[in-house]
C-alpha cells in the first residue's frame, strides 16, 4: 500500500474513533449536495435535541426562539463553490451565508468549511482560522461539515509544524485542531457530544489526486 | 477546599468521603477504566521515552524563564498583545479587575483555568462588581453549587446527575430532570446566552510560546473557542510554567497532555492563539488581548534544586487518577484548590503550611502518581520533604518525636522490641497473632489483627545456625529489616537455606538496625540521615556481589533514598552510591541472578495469586521475577485483579489513617479472594503483616507467605 493511502487509513481509523462520520468525495460539488442533503434530512432545530420541550431560563429561551429557518454558513469559500452551494440551498428553501455569522448566534444548522490538512495520528483536522466568521461557523453551528484534500493528510503534528509556524508568525493568527465533536464527560464522566461546539462532525474527503 | 484545623478534624472530614457512596463507586469505576483508557492510549508509544524528553524540555524552560519570558512578551506585543506581569496572585487579580474597568466590561465568560482557582479569581471580579460565568460545564456546575473542583480535569467528578438535575432545576426555574444528555443540552442553552452578553472572556494557557508569543488552549467542550472569540476584550491569564521556547516543546507535550488526562488521543479542541484577532463586536474590529503571566511562588521554586521538578507539571491530573488514597475520599479531601499528589504540594507553595499540613500526611508512598506523572516528578519524595518542612516549623508531634528517638538508637530499639516480646506473652495466641490489640491502639485499628513478636530474632538465630558455604559462586550481605529480624525471622531463614543449597555464602552485619523508611514517612529526615548513615557504616558493599533485602519497602528505600540522604557529605555519598549499587530485592537476585530452575522444585497443585509490593514493582521496577518464581517453584499462578494497587499498609500511614488502610485493605482482600487462589504471596513483610492480620479478621482460609518461603518449602 502506498504510504498516503496507509495515511489516509489511519486517519479514518482515528477519526472515527472519536465518532466523526467520514465519507470520502469525488469532488467538490459532491460535498455541496451532501450538505443540502444533510441540512435536508436534519431536524428543523436540532437543539431539539435537547430538545427545545426542555423548559429554558427567560432569557436562553428568547434565544433560542431568534432562530426560525433552516441556516448553512459557509463563509471561506471560493466564489464558484460558494455561489453553487447558495444556489442549491435556496432551491431547498434554507438561508445560506457567508457573513453575519453574529446575527445567527443561537445556533446555525450546518457550518460548511474546508480543512487546510489532516494529522493521521490522532483523525484530526487543522483549520487555520483568522476570520472571526469562519471560526464561528465552526462552533455554533450544530453540524460541522469540513472538506479535507486526501493529499493534505499528514502523519503527525511535527509534520505540519513548519507549516503552523509560517502562518502563525503572520500575525493575528489564530489556528485550531478540531478532533471529533464538542464533547463533555464531566457529569458522571458520561460521554456527552454538542456541549457548547458542533453535536456532529462530518469529514469528507476529497479524492483530489 | 480543605479547612481541618488539626489531624483529627481531617480524619472526620475524611470519613465523611468514606461514607459517600456515590462519590466511591464513581472513583472506582473511574480508577479501572482510566487504567485502560490510558494503557490503550500510549499503546505503541514509547512512554519513557516521551516522560523524559517532556521534563528535559521543561527543566531547561524553567532555567531560562526569565528570556523566555521577555521574548514572549516582545513576540506578543509586537503582535498587537497587552502583557502583563503579575508577582502575586492578588497582583494578578487586580490588573484583570483594572483591566476590565478600563475597558468598560461588566459581564464575563471564562473557560476553565486552573490557575484562576488557585487565584480565587472569581471572588476578586465579583468583589468589583462583574459577573463572571464559568462554562466548562464542570466549572459551571461546581460554581453554582459554591464549590471548588475535586478533579483537574474533571472538576465534578464528585456530583450525581440527580444532584446537577436538582441543581439545574433551580436555575432555570424549571424543572428539569436528571438524563445527562439533557441536562448537557441545557447548560449548552443557557451558556451559549451568556457568551452574547459578555463583554470579556478569560481563559487560561496551556502553553504559551515564546517563539511566537502565542498561547495554546486544550479543550474537549469548544468553551474555550468561544470565549475568545466572542467577546471584545480576552484575558488570559498563566504561569510562568507554562513558557516554553518552541512551538515543537508544545506539540510534544500534547502527545502526552490528553493521553494522560483522560485516555484520549486529542481533545476536541487545541486552539492556538497569536496576535491581536479579527473581532467584529469591538469598534475598530480588533480584539484587545492581554495576557497575565503569574509568578505566585513559582520563581522561588524554581530557585529550589529539589523542587523545581514541580515546573514539569501539565496539569494533566494523572497523579490524582491513579492515587489510592485520591480514589478513597476524592479531590475535595486530597488537596486544597490543586488536588491529588502535586495537589498536596502547591498547596503548600501557593496557599501555605496551614491547608497543607493534614494533607500531606495523607500519602502512602505508594508510588503510582510518580510512575504516571506526565513530567517524570518524583512527587512522593516531594511530599514527604514538605511533611519534614513543615515539622521542621511547627515542631515535631510526639510519636515521631519518640520513634527518631528510638530507632537512632539502635540497641535501645532492639532491647525495647525484646522487651515487647514478653509484654506481649500474656495476650499472645498460638498462631502468632495479639489476642487483643494493645491499650495504645483505637477501636479502628481493629480491622487487622497484628503479629506477635518472633521467639528468637533472626539476628540470634543466624548467630547460632549461619551456614558454612566451602566454595562460593558469590559473596553477599543480608539486610532484614526490623520486620523481619524480630516478627517474620522464618522469611529470612527459608532465604538463608535456599541462597547456602545454591553456594552463596552469606555476611549478615550485626550492626544493621531499620532502615529508616518509617521515621521518614513520618517527616523525620534527620532521624532518617542518623539512621541511614549507622547501616552504611555497618556495611562494606566493597565486600560483596551483592547486598539482599527480602522487604520490597527496605530495598527501595536503601537503593534509591540513602545516597540521597547523604547527598552533602561526599566521602559518605560516595559510600552510599556503592552499596545502593549492590541492593536487590530476593526475587530478582534468586530468579536472575542464581537462574534456579523449575527442575529444582517440586511441583505442588497449588493455586497461588501474587500481591505486588508498591516498592517492588514501581519502587524498583521489578515485575516478572516473582511471577516466574512462582510458576518455578511449583505453583500454579492465577493473576490478581489490581495485582499492583497498594494494599494500604504504608508503614506508619496505616496508624495515622487506619480508615483508609482499612479500605483498601478490604478492595486488596476482596480481588485476592475473587481469583479462587489458596495461597497469597508476595515480596515484603510489611504487606504480608498487613493481608495475613486482615484475612484472619475476615475467617478466610487463604495462607500469606513470602516468595522465599514457597521455594524453600518446594526445594527438591
Ligand atoms: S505516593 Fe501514592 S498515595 Fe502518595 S500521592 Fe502518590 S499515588 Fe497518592
Ligand atoms: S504532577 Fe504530573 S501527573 Fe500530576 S498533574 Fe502534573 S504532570 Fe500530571
Amino acid at each position: 500500500m502506498s504510504s498516503k493511502e496507509t495515511l489516509y487509513q489511519k486517519f479514518v481509523e482515528k477519526a472515527e474513533l472519536v465518532s466523526a462520520l467520514v465519507t470520502t468525495i469525488e469532488s467538490e460539488e459532491a460535498a455541496i449536495d451532501y450538505v443540502i442533503n444533510l441540512c435536508d434530512t436534519k431536524e428543523a432545530c436540532q437543539l431539539l435535541v435537547s430538545g427545545c420541550e426542555a423548559d429554558l431560563s427567560e432569557n436562553a429561551e428568547a434565544l433560542c426562539d431568534a432562530k426560525q429557518t433552516k441556516v448553512i454558513a459557509a463563509p471561506g469559500l471560493k466564489q464558484d463553490l460558494y455561489k453553487s452551494l447558495s444556489t442549491k440551498a435556496k432551491k431547498s428553501g434554507f438561508d445560506c451565508i457567508d457573513s453575519g455569522m453574529r446575527n445567527h448566534l443561537a445556533g446555525i444548522d450546518i457550518g460548511f468549511t474546508i480543512a487546510e490538512y489532516g494529522i493521521a495520528d490522532t483523525g484530526t483536522l487543522m483549520l487555520d482560522c483568522p476570520s472571526e466568521e469562519l471560526r464561528l461557523a465552526t462552533m455554533v453551528s450544530e453540524y460541522h461539515v469540513c472538506v479535507l484534500p486526501k493529499s493534505k493528510i499528514r502523519a503527525n503534528t511535527y509534520a505540519i509544524e513548519k507549516m503552523m509556524l509560517t502562518r502563525m508568525n503572520k500575525t493575528p493568527d489564530y489556528l485550531a485542531f478540531i478532533t471529533g465533536a464538542s464533547r463533555t464527560a464531566d457529569i458522571e464522566r458520561v460521554l456527552a457530544l454538542g456541549v457548547h461546539g458542533p453535536l456532529e462532525l462530518h469529514i469528507l474527503i476529497l479524492e483530489d489526486q | 477546599m480543605q479547612n481541618a484545623n488539626d489531624l483529627k478534624e481531617y480524619r472526620k472530614e475524611l470519613q465523611e468521603s468514606l461514607d459517600n457512596e456515590f462519590l466511591r463507586t464513581t472513583l472506582d469505576n473511574f480508577a479501572v477504566a482510566y487504567k485502560a483508557g490510558r494503557a490503550n492510549a500510549f499503546k505503541g508509544m514509547d512512554v519513557r521515552g516521551l516522560v523524559h524528553d517532556i521534563a528535559c524540555s521543561k527543566d531547561a524552560a524553567g532555567e531560562n524563564y526569565e528570556a523566555l519570558y521577555a521574548e514572549f512578551k516582545e513576540k506578543a506585543e509586537a503582535a498587537g498583545i497587552h502583557v502583563h506581569f503579575a508577582k502575586t496572585g492578588d497582583e494578578a487579580n487586580q490588573i484583570i479587575a483594572q483591566i476590565a474597568k478600563d475597558t468598560d466590561c461588566t459581564k464575563i465568560v471564562k473557560s476553565k483555568s486552573m490557575t484562576a482557582e488557585e487565584t480565587l479569581l472569581n471572588h476578586d471580579l465579583e468583589d468589583a462588581g462583574l459577573e463572571v460565568t464559568e462554562t466548562d460545564l464542570g466549572e459551571w456546575i461546581i460554581q453554582l453549587r459554591h464549590e471548588g473542583p475535586s478533579h483537574m480535569v474533571m472538576p465534578a467528578i464528585h456530583l450525581s446527575r440527580y444532584q446537577v438535575g436538582d441543581l439545574f432545576t433551580e436555575v432555570t426555574g424549571s424543572k428539569q430532570d436528571s438524563e445527562i444528555e439533557k441536562l448537557v443540552k441545557v447548560a449548552r442553552r443557557e451558556l451559549r446566552q451568556k457568551y452574547v452578553e459578555a463583554d470579556m472572556g478569560i481563559t487560561g494557557a496551556n502553553f504559551a510560546v515564546a517563539e511566537t508569543g502565542g498561547i495554546g488552549l486544550v479543550t474537549n467542550e469548544g468553551n474555550a473557542r468561544l470565549v475568545s472569540t466572542l467577546p471584545r476584550v480576552h484575558v488570559a491569564l498563566m504561569g510562568i510554567d507554562k513558557l516554553l521556547p518552541t512551538l515543537h516543546d508544545a506539540l510534544r507535550i500534547l502527545k502526552a497532555l490528553p493521553r494522560n488526562a483522560t485516555g484520549q488521543q486529542l481533545t476536541s479542541y487545541v486552539t492556538w492563539i497569536t496576535g491581536a484577532n479579527e473581532c467584529a463586536s469591538a469598534e475598530n474590529g480588533t480584539k484587545e488581548i492581554h495576557y497575565v503571566v503569574l509568578d505566585n511562588g513559582r520563581s522561588e521554586l524554581l530557585k529550589d534544586s529539589l523542587f523545581s521538578q514541580v515546573n514539569r507539571c501539565v496539569r494533566c491530573g494523572a497523579c490524582a487518577n491513579v492515587c489510592p488514597v485520591y480514589r478513597l475520599v476524592g479531590g475535595h479531601k486530597m488537596g486544597h484548590i490543586y488536588i491529588g499528589a502535586i495537589g498536596l504540594i502547591l498547596t503548600y507553595f501557593f496557599h501555605g503550611k496551614d491547608k497543607a499540613k493534614n494533607l500531606v500526611q495523607n500519602c502512602i508512598n505508594c508510588e503510582a502518581c510518580k510512575d504516571v506523572c506526565a513530567g517524570g516528578i518524583d512527587l512522593p519524595r516531594l511530599i514527604k520533604e514538605i511533611h519534614a518542612r513543615i515539622q521542621e516549623e511547627d515542631g515535631h508531634p510526639l510519636p515521631s518525636v519518640l520513634l527518631s528517638k528510638v530507632l537512632r538508637n539502635r540497641k535501645l530499639f532492639h532491647t525495647l522490641l525484646r522487651t515487647a516480646k514478653w509484654g506481649q506473652k500474656p495476650v499472645a495466641e498460638k498462631d502468632g497473632f495479639i489476642r487483643h490489640l494493645p491499650m495504645i491502639f483505637s477501636k479502628e485499628h481493629s480491622f487487622r489483627a497484628l503479629p506477635t513478636i518472633a521467639e528468637t530474632p533472626f539476628r540470634d538465630w543466624w548467630q547460632k545456625n549461619r551456614p558454612a558455604v566451602d566454595k562460593p559462586k558469590l559473596r553477599v550481605a543480608l539486610f532484614s529489616g526490623c520486620v523481619q529480624d524480630f516478627v517474620y525471622p522464618e522469611q529470612m531463614q527459608a532465604a538463608v537455606e535456599l541462597f547456602a543449597a545454591n553456594n552463596v555464602a552469606m555476611d549478615y552485619p550485626m550492626e544493621q538496625s531499620c532502615c529508616g523508611l518509617p521515621v521518614q514517612m513520618m517527616g523525620e529526615m534527620d532521624a532518617s540521615r542518623d539512621v541511614a548513615k549507622q547501616n552504611l557504616r555497618a556495611f562494606e558493599p566493597d565486600a560483596y556481589d551483592y547486598i539482599i533485602t527480602l522487604c520490597a519497602s527496605c530495598a527501595a528505600h536503601l537503593k534509591h533514598n540513602y545516597p540521597k540522604l547523604v547527598m552533602d557529605r561526599p566521602a559518605l555519598k560516595y559510600r552510599a552510591d556503592a552499596f545502593a549499587d549492590k541492593i536487590i530485592d530476593y526475587s530478582s537476585f534468586v530468579n536472575d541472578v542464581l537462574k534456579v530452575q523449575k527442575d529444582d522444585f517440586r511441583a505442588t497443585t497449588e493455586k497461588a495469586t501474587y500481591h505486588a509490593p508498591c516498592h517492588l514493582c514501581r519502587g524498583l521496577d521489578v515485575h516478572d521475577a516473582p511471577r516466574q518464581l512462582i510458576e518455578k517453584g511449583g505453583l500454579e499462578y492465577v493473576e490478581c485483579d489490581e495485582e499492583e494497587v497498594c494494599c494500604g499498609f504504608g508503614g506508619t500511614f496505616s496508624m495515622k489513617f487506619p480508615e483508609l488502610s482499612a479500605e483498601l485493605l478490604n478492595k486488596k482482600l476482596t480481588n485476592v479472594e475473587k481469583t479462587g487462589a489458596t495461597t497469597l504471596l508476595t515480596d515484603c513483610p510489611g504487606c504480608i503483616m498487613q493481608l495475613r492480620g486482615g484475612l484472619k479478621k475476615r475467617g478466610s482460609n487463604i495462607t500469606v507467605k513470602h516468595v522465599s518461603e514457597v521455594l524453600a518449602g518446594n526445594r527438591k
